[in-house]
């Protein structure tokens, strides 16, 4: 293919502007939804962001423990999406919402 | 031999540890058995050592028990020595302290607190030991606090009553006062010398021999350890604790407070006499304050109506005289009236005891009278002791106040004078005392003449010993004059010749010598007289009442006011000063400094929890702020 | 051409990401996130992680979203059980947001002069390389990961265990 054998025209720092761009999205999603769900989602855009930016070194650079982190990365996320669903509906069992606010009685 | 040093003061020590830990489980027998048992074992080992130094054998025995401590290059051993200066203290602490002891166990055998008793009286053995023992002046220092310890617990051993608890307190603070200047005189003995010790060639002694004479730094050292003996050995301005001490049991007045503890500054100043050789200008306050001490306490004296206070004064005015002999540089006579001083009056005061004994615990001359049928051992025994310190030969007194005042005459004729109107006011109210209590008719109740009996042998065999003593203790000393040998100044020499190669003691003729002795002679016999026709011969009492005492009676009978003088010049605005303390800075400042602080966390906690909100999304949003914030502190700072 | 291939998939990732944040619907955003996912699955064919690409997909796409989807069905959601938040909550989150943006892609200005770019791989990214490193450097990690996967399964279960009985 063209990309495999020709310098590729993409520098790097857009990938890494890229990445941060979506980042930030997950990161405002975390803190302006509160549907539980749909934070749980930004979450994984965050992931996901950190991924590409961990490709794209790898690609760049040569090295493919990159690429074996970022497989790491997806089966923690996996686990971790696994559980917290499940806790989700427990929640939604006890407190009949999925709003995160409802869950404020640690408080002063 | 040397060896056997650390046994002489561990026997008392633990006498002290047994009838310590074993409380009231000991019978009396037993507990008196013990304590006295201790002490006669270390008299016991005094003769040995005094034997041995004697012979001759050897100059001083010297006993490093252990490295005490090592600060730098300073290191300070806990060991001890024996010389010929510090062997005739351990003969008198150990064997008057002893008759002591056995003297106890018959005086205080109706009390419920005798184990204790005599558990302090051990205790109060070993310190005084270890202070004569010392070969440092920081083991002398720490004999030195444990006898005003032990003091302070005699003294207010009747604990009950709260003036005698006063009394224990005034003793001890006052003696703390005097622990100060000599804390201080230590300080400088470092500073100068760079060591404590006081013999070998880089002792303080050895190196204090090469100064110059009045040497500004010796002065100061000689001024700072005499203020220590002044408060231990009750001089002006620290005495005023000896009288209220009397409120201690007889024989805690008997050991301590006339025959060991008071006579610890004699020691010190003993010891140490090349430095008030080198700084006469020291020297010259030491005669004046032991002078006018001397002659202060015997004009109190002679106006006093307690038994134990006469004697109480008239201790404080022969310390007086001892540190008049010191401060002339006659420091072998100045022992050698500590020595008889120690026979007879522990004899005076245990006696004065057996007669309050007799008396069902009365103290009062006024009420005693025409004892002496009642009580034949007693009187005579006291009588003996009378005899001793007004100074009629051939009995002690004699030999020693006769050498004091010898000294005294060569160095200087006022101080001569007025040591024989002290002389003579002692042998007033001495033998005042003595017919007051003895003679005449019996003035008591008759609840009290009903119980009057002579004590037991274990009270009056210790006088009689202490008799005997006050009789031939005086021929240790003979006077050049007498043409015998003087033992004491040539056993004492290797302490004192240092002193005696810087300043020869002053000469005086025979015939002086002879005319000084008549002279004393003659005035004791006048007060004998006076004192016979006042209290002997009258049918009533003279002593008049106290609203009807004429002014100057009445001044020295409240002893010149000084006590009150202490309480409101000195007292009373150091409570005010310790009061605005306690208000002021302890209670507002402190304390609100204290709280102010518990305020400040919980007013903090209560502002700082309403962030805990519980809801997720604030932390969150709170998260992303703080890592915003992070990144910028990092990266512009 | 890579360039403007480039363009097109960043362009479609962050318009559905925006997407997948601000619309209302639970499944919608399910939906835009699932759309995400391929375009940054594209990216990887982009760099050549080939692997990478297609365990992407069948992991994220195939069972998170699946999984995603289960649990909004099961809890019937809707534009109606939606959470509302105020406005004042809501701007204070987009300028937060804006701000850490601005922080994270100011720090990465000078990257270009940072990564030094040598001749391209081309074997990097292939499944025989990442094979390779991954059971022989890191092999202990790929088996630790086995256990975090049992731990992960045995607490689903315990957590969706009803305790009503």
């Amino acid at each position: 293919m063209d990309a495999i054998n020709s310098i590729n025209q993409v520098p790097i720092s857009s990938y890494l502007l890229l990445s941060s761009v979506l980042f930030s999205i997950g990161v405002l999603g975390v803190i302006y939804r509160r549907n539980i769900i749909v934070m749980f989602m930004s979450i994984e855009l965050m992931l996901n962001a950190v991924n590409l930016m961990l490709v794209a070194f790898s690609a760049y650079r040569n090295d493919p423990s990159a690429q074996v982190f970022v497989f790491f990365i997806m089966a923690v996320a996996a686990a971790e999406v696994a559980i917290g669903l499940s806790i989700l509906v427990m929640i939604y069992r006890n407190t009949r919402s999925i709003d995160s606010d409802e869950l404020k009685q640690l408080k002063w | 031999m040397e060896n056997l040093l650390i046994l002489i003061p561990l026997f008392p020590l633990l006498g002290f540890t047994i009838l310590g830990l074993s409380g009231k489980n000991l019978s009396k027998s037993t507990a008196g058995a013990i304590a006295s048992g201790s002490v006669l074992l270390s008299f016991i080992l005094s003769v040995v050592l005094f034997s041995g130094l004697v012979s001759g054998s050897l100059p001083a025995y010297q006993q490093k028990l252990l490295d005490w401590f090592a600060a730098g290059k300073w290191d300070v051993d806990l060991s001890l020595m024996v010389d010929p200066l510090s062997s005739l203290f351990l003969l008198v602490i150990t064997g008057v302290g002893f008759l002591i002891h056995v003297y106890s166990t018959g005086y205080m055998h109706d009390d419920d607190g005798h184990n204790k008793f005599f558990s302090y009286l051990n205790l109060f053995v070993f310190f005084m030991l270890m202070l004569v023992m010392g070969s440092n002046f920081l083991v002398m220092f720490v004999g030195w606090e444990g006898v005003g310890l032990c003091s302070y617990l005699l003294i207010g051993f009747w604990f009950k009553n709260p003036s005698y608890n006063a009394a224990a307190r005034k003793a001890f603070v006052m003696n703390r006062i005097g622990d100060l200047g000599f804390l201080i005189g230590i300080f400088l003995i470092f500073i100068q010398f760079g060591t404590l010790e006081y013999g070998g060639t880089q002792g303080v002694f050895e190196q204090a021999s090469h100064a110059a004479s009045n040497d500004p730094v010796i002065v100061a050292i000689a001024i700072c350890l005499f203020i220590g003996a002044m408060g231990k050995s009750a001089q002006i301005p620290l005495y005023t604790w000896l009288p209220d001490a009397m409120a201690g049991p007889t024989p805690v007045s008997a050991l301590i407070h006339a025959a060991t503890m008071v006579t610890a500054g004699i020691y010190m100043v003993a010891r140490a006499n090349i430095i008030y050789t080198l700084a006469p200008d020291a020297q010259v306050l030491v005669a004046y304050t032991g002078v006018i001490t001397a002659l202060l306490a015997a004009t109190i004296g002679l106006a006093q109506n307690d038994i134990k206070k006469v004697l109480a004064y008239s201790t404080v005015s022969q310390l007086g005289l001892m540190f008049l002999a010191l401060g002339v540089g006659a420091y072998t006579a100045a022992v050698f009236h500590v020595i008889t001083h120690a026979f007879f009056k522990a004899l005076l005061f245990l006696g004065a005891g057996s007669v309050i004994h007799a008396m069902s615990g009365e103290q009062d001359i006024r009420k005693m009278g025409g004892l002496k049928p009642h009580l034949p051992k007693t009187w005579m025994t006291f009588l003996i002791g009378t005899i001793a310190i007004a100074g009629i030969p051939p009995f002690a007194g004699f030999f020693s106040k006769d050498e004091i005042l010898a000294n005294v005459y060569a160095r200087d004729k006022g101080l001569w004078l007025t040591g024989m109107i002290v002389s003579a006011l002692t042998t007033f109210y001495m033998f005042r005392l003595l017919f007051l209590t003895f003679f005449g008719n019996f003035r008591g109740t008759h609840h009290q003449k009903e119980h009057l009996h002579e004590s037991p042998a274990s009270m009056t065999l210790p006088l009689v010993i202490l008799s005997v003593l006050s009789v031939l203790g005086g021929f240790i000393g003979f006077p050049e004059v007498f043409h015998l040998p003087h033992w004491l100044h040539h056993y004492l020499s290797p302490v004192m010749e240092a002193s005696e190669i810087r300043a020869l003691p002053a000469e005086i003729t025979h015939l002086t010598e002879w005319s000084l002795m008549g002279v004393a002679l003659i005035v004791i016999a006048i007060m004998f007289f006076i004192a016979r026709s006042k209290y002997l011969s009258r049918e009533e009492l003279p002593e008049p009442e106290e609203a009807k005492l004429k002014t100057l009676h009445r001044v020295v009978y409240h002893k010149y006011y000084v006590d009150e003088f202490y309480e409101g010049f000195i007292l009373k605005p150091l409570g005010w000063f310790s009061k605005q303390l306690k208000n002021i800075v302890e209670k507002e400042l402190i304390d609100g400094v204290v709280n102010l602080s518990g305020q400040a966390a919980m007013w903090g906690g209560k502002v700082l929890r309403y962030a805990q909100t519980g809801m997720v999304s604030f932390y969150l949003f709170m998260m992303v702020l703080g890592a915003v914030g992070l990144w910028i502190y990092f990266n512009l700072f | 051409m890579t360039q403007y291939l480039f363009y097109f998939l960043s362009f479609l990732s962050v318009l559905s990401a925006l997407m997948v944040v601000f619309s209302k619907n639970a499944v919608h955003s399910v939906l835009y996130l699932i759309i995400t996912f391929f375009s940054i699955a594209g990216h990887y064919i982009l760099l050549n992680a080939q692997f990478l690409a297609i365990v992407h997909v069948i992991v994220y796409a195939g069972a998170i979203m699946v999984l995603f989807l289960y649990v909004i069905m099961l809890l019937n959601l809707n534009k109606d059980t939606e959470p509302q938040t105020s406005n004042i909550s809501r701007f204070a989150a987009v300028i937060a947001g804006g701000v850490f943006m601005l922080v994270l892609t100011s720090g990465i200005r000078k990257a270009d002069s940072l990564v030094l770019e040598g001749p391209r791989n081309a074997d990097t990214g292939l499944i025989e390389t990442l094979g390779q490193v991954l059971f022989k450097q890191y092999l202990l990690p790929f088996e630790v990961s086995s256990v975090l996967f049992l731990a992960a399964m045995v607490g689903a279960v315990m957590l969706g265990k009803n305790e009503l009985k």
